[in-house]
């Protein structure tokens, strides 16, 4: 019997829930001093002096550090498509951008001592007219970076058919904002580093890409990738936010090289808050058309994107949402333009999703607002667009190739676990009776890309004398049980037990190469590698007991409920997969294979997310009740695991849409700078959900699967919205905003029983 | 200041500033990783420990103010013969956890809550774990963990 697809428990779990994981900040580093940063506490100005001289006579203080100090390069562009007088420099160089930002860095002996300096640094500054409003900054009025003279960052032009719309009898727009979130793993930045005695840095860091880390460690410390060593323990979280590099990673790396001395940093959590990179932060303009039948026809999104001060990886998000713009519908003609612009704000980046929750919010919440319009069901609506499974594979009009769906099953499934219609019916009782606490229900179809990025991945299979096998892989785990899975994968081609297998990942010596953990690959391309090289193992073992057995290499099989090898038909004398690795290991070989496997592009999971809400109409308080997840994700090799990832992407998507937002004043002050004020969602706050899978499986790998890390996420956040909105729709709201906060619900519906239509609810 | 505290029940004795919070007394005068720091304004409860018996945050107790006391974390939890208490093993039968971090705190929290409350209901767990943040698991499978340990039959001894 198939181990794959079975409710494995994880390996993992026994240390964490014993002892605890070791995360970066728990590694025993004997004689390390710790490195602490100035920030500014501006969001835009000119730096008119650091003032350090009280801080180099403190006992204690090793040195301190401005970008000068340094002589590192800056950041290059992102994938060479961003704005390159844009690039932010290792620590703030002339001029800081946003608050937050690093200007100096302290070394000293302990972490007190270190946070003690940070207070007698003195930063003089020469303000400067502050930019926050992505909308503002596109006027290029005032410009963060003269020298670019505006402050587009990139941008994507494409279309502007005029003739778009004109066969359409209806048309409705949207303007909506998807507002900056922050990812906050549990665990904040963290890393550490020294010199080897053979003279190469040792780094740890707390990332989702080590090699990553390595490389970049090697380009801007002139050193060759080999005399640098990461090692990623333990990550508390990374949710895309650990995808990058930051400037501080670096400048550790640089102390280390400079002093020769174990050099430590771990943020707090109000440094994390400003410079862990932000998520989302767009505005978007959307039109759809179509006939009163509800076939939509033309669909057009305009994105706005805030890159925060420095053109970084969230700059190029629109990239992502532009792949995506069409959503799960059949619509003949579809568009999507963007620009990124910088603001006096974080940095923005990665955050589960990247660019495809921005998409599919967008086309999800103007597909209710069309239904609206030409009043059908949201539901019907949605079922006469989506693409049928017989037309795959599927090209968009934004020439984005879709793999394999069945988009109607999962709607229909949805509709049936949820009850749609005794919900509706509900839902009319309490509107009839004008009841103050109003049902709202909403749908969300969505298809997402994931392995979106050209990347291939490294695999290894090691049988060892001892019968143990040990796998590499360099995809690189933060909760998502790599170590489990890859060990089922394994298990499964070699018939061998998962406690005889070891998973060894993050270790850049010993797994030479790897893309790392983000946009829903690892499983699709890292454990597809896994899986080839343990089908390699297996054939290499065959050749082996070929001659041990002396038979022909045709007739070798493998008795996976033993794992050992026969001729067939005489199972009686057999060899061991340790027999056969000592056999390997005597002739001076071990019984190894490796694996880099090519991306074979990228798949696209689907799904139908429904969520039902209640709003208290007098409060404008928000309850969700429920929330329906029918996710397909390919094959599941997983389900604890698939399940997992899809509970907490739907709290990710459910917090969006209901409660986070980073806020900033109009000088740039962030509001939102710590886990008290940032409205961060609880256990309080959110019901147990109810997840269905739907199985397709994709011809586009191996293994048949497709990414599920992200999924949660996009399907859940319009749900939600849709659902807030529809619970006041009948009072005439036609739009609010998220995240759909008591005020804002309460303004939404005072505006429209006093007459404003238009309302969008109270910022 | 020389401090005293049973961690554990080990009796544990240290010179330490007098600023020092409890869990820094645990990391770093112990030597307990297990107990991790999550924010700076005691919102997250990552560094949730058991202080004579009650959850407290232990980033929110001067080491001092607890002189004589006794601290359980969550290297203190597995029962005497070596097993996972029931609280551990649930979250590892109902996949309670992914990236680990909040896990300690998380399970220091639904061991006092199920002290205070042996038969509680999915409303009670949830608004009990309110100042327990979890980035990765959308808190379903904790509640379903609490819920399940709670049905443990050495939790009702």
């Amino acid at each position: 019997m198939s181990i794959l697809g079975n409710r494995v428990l994880r390996r993992e779990d026994p240390k964490f829930l014993t002892v605890g994981g070791t995360y970066v900040d728990d590694l025993a580093l004997p004689g390390s001093v710790h490195v602490t940063f100035v920030r500014s506490s501006m969001a835009h100005a000119r730096i008119v002096s650091v003032d350090s001289t009280n801080v180099q006579a403190m006992p204690g203080v090793i040195a301190v550090y401005t970008n000068d100090d340094l002589g590192l390069a800056k950041f290059p562009t992102v994938m060479g498509m961003t704005n390159e007088a844009m690039a932010p420099s290792m620590l703030a160089s002339g001029t800081v951008r946003y608050v937050g930002e690093p200007i100096a860095a302290i070394v000293a002996e302990s972490r007190e001592i270190a946070e003690d300096a940070l207070e007698q640094v003195v930063v003089e500054y020469d303000p400067l007219n502050v930019v926050i409003d992505p909308v503002r900054a596109r006027t290029d009025e005032d410009l963060l970076f003269p020298d670019a003279g505006t402050n587009t960052s990139f941008s994507l032009d494409f279309g502007g058919d005029e003739t778009l719309f004109d066969d359409c009898d209806v048309v409705v727009e949207l303007e909506l904002v998807n507002q900056r979130v922050a990812p906050c793993p549990l665990e904040v930045r963290s890393a550490a580093a020294h010199m080897s005695e053979d003279g190469r840095l040792e780094f740890n860091s707390s990332t989702q890409a080590p090699h990553g880390v390595r490389d970049a460690l090697a380009t801007f410390l002139g050193l060759e990738p080999d005399q640098v060593h990461v090692v990623t323990p333990d990550v508390g979280g990374g949710f895309g936010a650990k995808a990058a590099v930051y400037p501080e990673d670096i400048v550790v790396g640089w102390c280390a090289l400079k002093l020769g001395r174990s050099v430590r940093w771990t943020e707090t959590r109000s440094e994390s808050m400003l410079g862990l990179g932000h998520g989302r932060a767009q505005v978007q303009h959307v039109r759809i058309g179509g006939t009163r039948e509800g076939v939509v026809q033309a669909y057009r999104i305009e994105v706005l994107q805030d890159s925060g001060a420095y053109a970084g990886f969230g700059t190029v998000l629109p990239f992502m949402t532009r792949v995506m713009t069409s959503g799960p519908y059949k619509i003949p003609k579809a568009e999507c333009a963007s620009v990124s612009v910088v603001t006096n704000s974080t940095p923005t980046t990665a955050y589960r999703g990247a660019g495809r929750p921005e998409a599919t919010a967008a086309i999800e919440r103007i597909m209710d607002v069309f239904a609206r319009e030409i009043e059908m069901d949201p539901a019907e609506l949605r079922r006469r667009n989506l693409i049928g499974k017989d037309d795959f594979p599927y090209t968009t009009p934004v020439e984005t190739l879709y793999d394999v769906g069945d988009y109607h099953r999962a709607l229909d499934l949805a509709l049936e676990v949820a009850g749609y219609d005794e919900l509706r019916a509900e839902q009319a009782r309490r509107r009839a009776a004008g009841d103050v606490r109003q049902l709202g229900i909403g749908l969300s179809c969505y298809v997402e890309i994931t392995n979106g990025l050209p990347d291939g991945e490294f695999g290894a299979v090691e049988v060892r004398p001892d019968g143990k096998v040990i796998v590499r892989t360099g995809t690189s785990p933060h909760g998502q049980g790599h170590v489990t899975a890859w060990s089922m994968l394994v298990a499964e081609q070699l018939g061998v037990a998962i406690e005889d297998i070891e998973v060894v990942h993050g270790d850049t010596d010993i797994v030479p190469r790897g893309a790392g953990t983000m946009g829903s690959r690892s499983l699709q391309i890292g454990g597809a590698a896994v899986n080839q090289a343990a089908v390699d193992v297996v054939e290499k073992a065959k050749d082996l007991a070929a001659g041990l057995l002396e038979a022909d290499r045709e007739d070798i099989v493998l008795n996976k409920a033993k794992g050992n090898f026969h001729v067939v038909g005489t199972p009686a004398v057999s060899r061991s997969w340790a027999e056969l690795a000592a056999a390997a290991a005597k002739d001076g070989n071990p019984l190894f294979a490796e694996v880099d496997l090519a991306s074979p592009g990228p798949t696209f999971p689907f799904g139908t997310h429904i969520s039902v809400v209640e709003v208290d109409t007098e409060t404008g308080k928000v309850n969700l009740l429920r929330h329906i997840a029918v996710d397909d994700a390919g094959r599941i090799i997983s389900p604890l695991l698939a399940e997992g990832q899809v509970h907490g992407g739907i709290a990710q998507g459910v917090a969006q849409a209901l409660l986070e937002e980073v806020v900033y004043d109009l000088e740039g002050n962030p509001l939102t700078s710590t886990l008290a004020d940032y409205s961060f969602i609880s256990a309080a706050e959110l019901p147990s959900y109810e997840t269905r899978f739907t199985e397709t499986p994709t011809p586009v790998n191996a293994l048949g699967a497709k990414g599920i890390g992200e999924s949660g996420t996009i399907g859940s956040t319009p749900a939600v919205h849709n659902a807030v909105c529809d619970a006041v729709a009948h009072l005439g709201v036609r739009h609010i905003d998220m995240p759909t906060t008591p005020i804002r619900v309460w303004n939404a519906i005072n505006d429209a029983a006093t007459g404003d239509g238009s309302a969008k609810g109270g910022r | 200041m020389q401090i005293e505290i049973t961690v554990n029940g080990t009796t544990e004795s240290h010179d330490v500033e007098a600023r020092t919070l409890l869990v820094y007394y645990l990391r770093d005068a112990v030597g307990l990783k297990g107990t991790n720091i999550g924010c700076d304004t005691t919102s997250c409860g990552a560094c949730t420990v058991l202080l004579n018996g009650q959850s407290v945050k232990s980033c929110t107790v001067l080491a001092a103010q607890v002189a004589g006391d006794e601290v359980t974390t969550i290297e203190g939890m597995a029962l005497e013969d070596g097993r996972m208490h029931p609280v551990q093993q649930a979250f590892q039968e109902c996949h309670g956890l992914q990236c680990g971090y909040c896990t300690p705190g998380m399970v220091m929290a639904i061991t006092s809550l199920l002290a205070e409350n042996p038969e509680p209901t999915e409303e009670y767990i949830r608004l009990g774990l309110e100042g327990n943040l979890c980035r990765c698991t959308g808190y379903h499978n904790i509640v379903a963990a609490a819920l399940a340990a709670s049905g443990a039959p050495e939790m009702h001894q």
